[in-house]
């Protein structure tokens, strides 16, 4: 009796082994043929509008518009919160790459996370696509080959946005500056354009970030400077705040204007039509600018948190999602996932297509290319429907909006 | 003397006394909250962490009450810290009550997770770029001080805060009232067996600290954005003040708040990249030479 108990044991050992190994195996088969996508950006902190859940709505669109799972290629999306700090950045990539088999990070903002998080995806030669982060240094003396820089940057919002305050006679400027990567890179790049256009930049202030709310006090510097403008290198709850601010403290009521060196259509949102009328900005992307656009935003907005429209960022993210998975189509799900370098190259090599953005490219220093769109807030009595902010200025061609290729210092370039 | 104070420091007069002025606004915001942390402090031996949640809460039932039901500035002044002190005697009675007999560090840790569950839900349910709220019509405009310009809504703060704190000073300090709860926190036993119901009186306290802050929260809605995080940003610089104040000091945290604001107003002029660090810095040195605080009974 005991054998014949042992043997039923085993037999039922080696079945119930039998048994696991197989859906084990096709896990292994269907993780050849998956694609891994990282979204990583503030979840939880005063960029959260700009990018956060909607961000994250926007990739998933993209995978939904490709109609992967009729190919048999499965992508997973997961999920990070970096809280806008660099070390909580770098710690879930690595833990991405190399413990959950993450092939790509997309969206990533905040500059000096960003810039942190392009080193480590550079390093393991996996795909780095940046959308929601801002300094040109990406596609400049931080430049990669696994990295490519999508929605905007701090070159493209200075010289549109800049330029036309500049055009407009502000020639003299004061900075109110978020004192990281981010801001300083703005500042620079808004100041070298007032500067070549014969302008001033009569000083600047440094915020810490994050974690100013007040900002009185350096609206009240920047009036005792004289300054013709006052240049918001700031973004999201910061830029909200600077310009609530403002109006409060009466800047505009003496003739000087403020630049919202970078807004998003969330932030025009939260201050309403009534303070933010009249204030220009610059994106590469606006729901309501052609069929396309409005057609993504139907697509996109039963899924977007809070019944937010996507903004430029959110939108970069489903566009560069979308151009990815397009080019792992062509190598191969197993290529792809081997050598980010390869998949990057590629995606250089093929042109840009999508409902959101339309034609654009890529560059050898990984800048994407795209118009620039000059824009204007409406008053609350030009403003037809909820969410209709903008009147569109004008527009630079993909070809000006951003640095000569040339002048960004791209190691890329030289070889 | 103008010229005298510009050669000294090297800045223009007028902006000194701006900053000087900014300085005090923010310190009134200082004063009123650190002042519901010392009174619940005082009272219930209770690190209060859900504070911050609190003051955000009171600022979006404000715009709740506008939007929802079109109810203004001047009501939400009195509605909402109603409502959230109303909240507050909710969790204290459910939850904290649990807690008196323990270490200090089980309320902290409590009313922290407290804290962050609230402002998860309103990030959830409302984003993080935050809702508008406009200055009531009453008290929009500015007055030109010839050395700046000072709206309107910013002296109202500084005047409401002032009277607020002065009035619950008295409260405390000088009425039955006040008595009993200052015998309550020496010795509750002895008080209750003078027929007091003291169980009642500090859930009523915990539940007034909490108005206090939300009452910060509804005057803080027309000049910051009213988003989740309102109440994160404000809050550690807050518990700094109540510690360099001296814990549980009422005048302490009252007097620390303002003067911090002042000396934080300075430092954005001379180094503005240090104004978030500065009152720590100054909390760093008081607990080093006073370890119970400026005004506080070692």
């Amino acid at each position: 009796m005991p054998a014949v108990n042992r043997r039923s044991v085993l037999a039922a050992g080696a079945t119930g082994a039998a048994w696991g190994a197989l859906p084990y195996r096709s896990a292994r088969a269907q993780a050849a043929n998956t694609v891994k996508i990282g979204v990583l950006n503030d979840q939880s902190g005063l960029y959260r509008d700009v990018n956060g859940p909607g961000s994250v709505a926007c990739v998933r669109q993209a995978i939904a518009d490709l109609g992967l799972a009729a190919r048999g290629i499965n992508v997973d999306v997961v999920v990070g919160d970096h809280q806008n700090r660099p070390d909580v950045g770098v710690n879930i990539s690595r833990q991405w790459i190399d413990r959950d088999g993450v092939d790509m990070i997309i969206d990533v903002p905040t500059s000096s996370v960003a810039l942190a998080v392009n080193t480590v995806v550079r390093e393991k030669n996996k795909v780095f696509i940046n959308s929601s982060g801002a300094t040109s240094d990406l596609t400049g003396s931080a430049c990669s080959p696994n990295t490519v820089h999508w929605t905007y940057d701090t070159y493209m919002l200075a010289k549109s946005t800049g330029g036309a305050m500049v055009r407009a006679g502000g020639d003299t400027w004061f900075f109110i500056t978020a004192d990281y990567a981010f801001g300083h890179a703005l500042e620079r790049d808004t100041g070298n354009f007032v500067r070549a256009a014969g302008g001033r930049v009569l000083g600047a202030v440094r915020t810490p970030f994050p974690g100013t709310t007040d900002f009185s006090s350096f609206l009240v510097q920047a009036q005792a400077s004289r300054a013709k403008v006052i240049g918001l290198a700031n973004a999201g709850g910061d830029t909200i705040n600077s310009i609530k601010q403002a109006a409060e403290f009466g800047v505009t009521r003496r003739g000087v204007k403020l630049a919202a060196l970078l807004m998003f259509i969330s932030d025009v949102h939260s201050l309403g039509l009534q303070t933010a009328q009249g204030l220009v900005c610059t994106e590469t992307f606006y729901w309501d600018l052609n069929e396309g656009t409005r057609a993504f935003t139907a697509r996109v907005l039963p899924n977007m948190p809070q019944g937010l429209r996507p903004g430029m960022a959110q939108a970069g993210c489903y566009s560069g999602t979308m151009h990815y998975l397009k080019a792992v189509m062509e190598m191969g799900v197993p290529a792809a996932k081997a050598d980010g370098t390869a998949t990057v190259t590629r995606m250089k090599a093929m042109p840009t297509q999508d409902d959101a953005f339309g034609a654009g490219s890529i560059r050898v220093d990984g800048r994407r290319l795209c118009p620039a769109y000059l824009l204007e807030v409406k008053t609350p009595a030009e403003s037809r429907g909820p969410w209709d902010y903008y009147k569109l200025l004008q527009t630079t061609a993909a070809d000006e909006a951003f640095r000569p290729l040339a002048e960004g210092g791209c190691s890329l370039v030289r070889s | 003397m103008l010229d005298f104070i510009e050669n000294l420091l090297g800045i223009p007069a007028p902006l000194l006394f701006g900053q000087l002025l900014l300085g005090l606004i923010n310190g009134a915001f200082y004063a009123m909250l650190s002042l519901g942390l010392a009174v619940i402090f005082g009272l219930l031996n209770i690190i209060n962490f859900t504070h911050g949640a609190q003051f955000m809460m009171g600022a979006f039932v404000a715009w709740m009450l506008l939007a929802w039901g079109g109810l203004g500035y001047w009501w939400a002044l009195l509605i909402a810290p109603l409502i959230v002190g109303a909240t507050g005697v909710v969790i204290e009675r459910l939850m904290i009550s649990r807690l008196y007999k323990l270490d200090h560090l089980y309320g902290l840790l409590l009313t922290f997770g407290i804290g962050l569950m609230i402002e998860g839900v309103f990030r959830n349910e409302f984003g993080s770029s935050g809702l508008p709220y406009r200055i009531p019509a009453e008290l929009s405009g500015a007055w030109d001080l010839g050395f700046m310009f000072m709206p309107v809504y910013r002296g109202w703060v500084v005047v409401f805060s002032l009277v607020i704190c002065l009035a619950t000073w008295i409260v405390i300090e000088k009425t039955r009232l006040g008595a009993y709860l200052r015998a309550a926190t020496e010795n509750a036993a002895l008080v209750q067996a003078f027929g007091v119901n003291v169980p009642r009186m500090i859930t009523l306290t915990y539940g007034a600290g909490v108005a206090l802050a939300a009452l910060a929260g509804v005057l803080a809605a027309p000049i910051y954005s009213v988003n989740p995080q309102m109440g994160t940003n404000l809050i550690i610089v807050v518990f700094a003040v109540v510690v360099i104040g001296g814990m549980g000091s009422i005048l302490g945290s009252v007097i620390t708040g303002f003067g911090l604001g002042i000396i934080e107003g300075l430092t954005k002029v001379f180094w503005p990249e240090a104004s978030a660090t500065v009152i720590f810095v100054i909390m760093a040195i008081v607990l080093l030479a006073r370890p119970a605080g400026l005004f506080g009974r070692a």
